[in-house]
C-alpha cells in the first residue's frame, strides 16, 4: 500500500541549523496494516508522516502510495489519497465555518470543486448519523461555527473528516497529544473504531509506550531519521514495556539512557 | 464666532438636500467594500490593490465612455481590469513569496502609472452625462440611488450563491485554515489568487460607477479606498449585529456591508454639514477605523490581562 524508498531530508543544509531529518528511510505498508510509530524527540517520526503527506519534497527517495508514485506531488494533490490529524487540534478544522460546512469540505477531498451547492440535503443526513456515532451531542450543532467546540470535540470531528472520503492512508500526527488523559482515551477508542470499521492504513504518532502497544498491528521505532526496531504480528501483540526498552537499549546501544527519559511511560 | 451664530447657520434643511446624495456614494462605495470584505474578512488578507484597481476601473470606464462604447460595455472592461490587477498581486504573493500586503502596495504603486497612460497622460478626464448614456449620474440622485440599490441587490446575491458553493466554500477556507484547507486537498494559492481577482473586479466596477456618477475619472479617486473599504466593512458588522445579532446569517453580513459603506457616507455627510474641514475626513475615517478594528482586542483584554492583575492586585480571580 504504502512504500518508502530511501528516503532523505535534511533542513537547512549548508547552515548552522542543518538538522538531518530523514535518512536512508525505508518502510513498506501491506494494506490494512495499523503501525504505531514511537522514539524520542527529533526521531524524525513528525518528519516522516510530513514528508508522505507532502508539506515539503524530499531530497532524495520515492514514496510510493496504491501503486502510484506520489514524490514529486504537491500536498494538495495528494490530499486525495491521504487523511490526515495533526497533534495541534486547532489545525485540522476551519474555526469560522460550520460543522456541516467543515464536513462537506472533507467530503469533496481530491475531487473538483466546482459551482454546485457546498452543502446538500443528501450529505446533511450522513453527516447527522455519522455525528451521532460519536457521542458527543454534534449532530444538534451542525450548523454551528467550529471555533465554538471544544479541542477534543474538534479532534473527534477532524478524524470523521478525515476518514469520510476513505483515504488510502491515514496519518495521526501525535494527535491526542493536545488533549486531557479521558478525552485522549476517547479520541483514541474513536481512532481505533474508524480505522477498523473503514479496514484502513493507518500510521499513528505516539509518544506513549503503553498506546503504542495495545494499538495497531505492527510497530515501529524511530532513531536519528531512520527505523531502528520494527514488529508486527504474534511479537507485537505479546509485546510489553519492559521488552521495548530492553530493544531499544540492544539497537540504540548507549544512548538508551538519554532516550528512556523521552519515551513516557 | 460664537457657538450660538455658529448653530443658527446650520441650516436642517441642508442636511436633508444632501442626504441623498450622500446615501448614492455610500451605496457605490458599499459595493467597493463587498471586494474589501472577501479579502479581509474571508481571504484574511489586507489587499492594498484596490486603492489602485478602484482608480482603473473610473478610468477604463471614462475613456471607453469617450471612445464611444456603451456604459455597461465599458463596466465590464473595468471588471476584467480589475481582476487583471487582483492576479497580479495574487501572483506577486504566490508564486514569487511576496508577502501579501506587499504584494498590493506594489500592484497598486505600479498602477498608479498604468492608470495615467489608461486616461492619456491626464490626471482627470471628464464625462459629462449631457453627451453620453451613463448608468448612474449625480444630476439625477433617486435614480441613481436606485441603480445603485438594484447592482448592489444583484452582488450580494450572487456571492451570497457564489460562497455556498463547493469552490467558494474552498476560498472561505482557504482564508480561515490553509493547513487545514492543504490537507483537504484545496489548492490554497489558487483560492488566493481567485479572491483577490474577484475581489478586485468588484472594487473595478465601483470604481467605474463613481466615475460615472461624479462624472470624471481622477487619478486619486482611489486613493485611501482600502480604509473606507474596512471602514464599511466593519461599521456594517457592528450594526449588523447590534440589529440582528445572532440572527446575521451570511447574506446579513454582505448586506450590512453595502449599508456600512451608507451609513460611512451619511457620517461624511453630516461632518461636512457641521462645517468641519472636509480636509480633516481623512484623518476622522483612520480614527473611526482603529477604534473598531481595537474593540475585539480590548474586549479580550478587559478579561484577562496583565493590566487588569495590576489593577485588582491579582488576588480576588486566581
Amino acid at each position: 500500500m504504502l512504500k518508502l524508498e530511501h528516503l532523505y531530508k535534511t533542513f537547512n543544509p549548508g547552515t548552522i541549523n542543518e538538522k538531518i531529518a530523514l535518512s536512508d528511510l525505508s518502510l513498506h505498508l501491506k494494506p490494512g496494516d495499523f503501525v504505531t510509530v514511537i522514539g524520542g524527540n527529533g526521531a524524525g517520526k513528525s518528519t516522516m508522516l510530513n514528508a508522505i503527506a507532502g508539506v515539503w519534497a524530499v531530497d532524495k527517495g520515492r514514496i510510493i502510495l496504491d501503486g502510484e508514485d506520489i514524490t514529486a506531488l504537491p500536498e494538495h494533490k495528494r490530499a486525495k489519497l491521504i487523511g490526515r490529524v495533526f497533534q495541534d487540534p486547532m489545525m485540522g478544522t476551519a474555526p469560522n465555518m460550520q460543522l456541516e460546512e467543515n464536513l462537506a469540505l472533507a467530503l469533496r477531498r481530491g475531487q473538483r470543486r466546482g459551482l454546485s451547492w457546498g452543502v446538500t440535503k443528501a450529505e446533511r443526513e450522513i453527516y447527522r448519523e455519522r455525528l451521532k456515532s460519536l457521542n458527543l451531542g454534534l449532530e444538534d450543532r451542525m450548523t454551528v461555527k467550529v471555533g465554538l467546540l471544544s479541542g477534543g470535540q474538534r479532534q473527534a470531528l477532524t478524524l470523521l473528516m478525515a476518514a469520510l472520503q476513505k483515504p488510502k492512508l491515514l496519518l495521526l500526527d501525535e494527535h491526542t497529544a493536545a488533549l486531557d488523559p479521558s478525552t485522549a482515551a476517547k479520541v483514541l477508542e474513536l481512532s481505533d473504531k474508524i480505522v477498523q470499521e473503514n479496514q484502513l492504513t493507518a500510521m499513528m504518532i505516539t509518544h506513549n509506550m503503553s498506546d503504542a502497544i495495545r494499538h495497531g498491528n505492527r510497530l515501529i521505532m524511530m532513531n536519528e531519521g531512520s527505523i531502528i526496531l520494527d514488529i508486527s504480528g504474534e511479537e507485537k501483540k505479546k509485546l510489553t514495556k519492559q521488552m521495548l526498552m530492553e530493544k531499544f537499549a540492544q539497537v540504540a546501544g548507549a544512548q538508551v539512557d538519554s532516550d528512556q527519559v523521552l519515551l513516557s511511560k | 464666532m460664537s457657538i450660538a451664530v455658529y448653530f443658527s447657520s446650520l441650516s436642517f434643511l441642508k442636511l436633508l438636500k444632501n442626504m441623498p446624495g450622500g446615501v448614492a456614494q455610500g451605496l457605490i462605495w458599499g459595493l467597493m467594500a463587498l471586494g474589501v470584505y472577501i479579502t479581509f474578512r474571508l481571504l484574511d488578507v489586507a489587499d492594498l490593490t484596490v486603492d489602485g484597481s478602484f482608480t482603473t476601473g473610473g478610468a477604463c470606464t471614462v475613456m471607453l465612455i469617450l471612445a464611444g462604447w456603451p456604459a455597461w460595455a465599458a463596466l465590464l472592461v473595468a471588471v476584467i481590469a480589475g481582476v487583471a490587477a487582483g492576479f497580479c498581486t495574487g501572483m506577486l504573493h504566490t508564486k514569487l513569496g511576496i508577502p501579501a500586503i506587499l504584494a498590493g502596495i506594489l500592484t497598486q504603486f505600479s498602477l498608479y502609472s498604468i492608470n495615467l497612460h489608461i486616461m492619456g497622460m491626464a490626471a482627470n478626464k471628464a464625462v459629462s452625462v449631457d453627451k453620453y448614456d451613463l448608468v448612474l449620474s449625480s444630476r439625477t440622485v433617486p435614480s441613481a440611488i436606485l441603480t445603485g440599490f438594484i447592482i448592489a441587490l444583484a452582488l450580494v446575491s450572487f456571492f451570497y450563491w457564489y460562497f455556498g458553493t463547493e469552490q467558494g466554500s474552498a476560498l472561505r477556507a482557504t482564508g480561515s485554515n490553509p493547513s487545514m484547507s492543504r490537507a483537504q486537498g484545496i489548492d490554497v494559492n489558487a483560492m488566493k489568487v481567485l479572491g483577490l481577482s474577484i475581489s478586485n473586479g468588484i472594487v473595478a466596477l465601483s470604481g467605474g460607477l463613481m466615475a460615472q456618477y461624479q462624472g470624471f475619472a481622477d487619478i486619486n479617486m482611489g486613493r485611501g479606498a482600502i480604509v473606507i473599504g474596512l471602514a464599511a466593512v466593519i461599521i456594517g458588522e457592528v450594526v449588523g449585529r447590534a440589529l440582528l445579532g445572532k440572527h446575521l446569517n451570511f447574506y446579513g453580513t454582505l448586506s450590512f456591508t453595502v449599508i456600512g459603506g451608507i451609513l460611512y457616507y451619511a457620517v461624511v455627510v453630516v461632518v461636512l454639514w457641521l462645517k468641519l474641514n472636509s480636509n480633516d475626513l481623512k484623518l476622522f475615517t483612520a480614527i473611526i477605523v482603529a477604534v473598531f478594528l481595537s474593540v475585539p482586542y480590548l474586549r479580550d483584554q478587559s478579561k484577562s490581562s496583565f493590566a487588569r492583575l495590576k489593577k485588582k492586585g491579582g488576588s480576588t480571580n486566581a
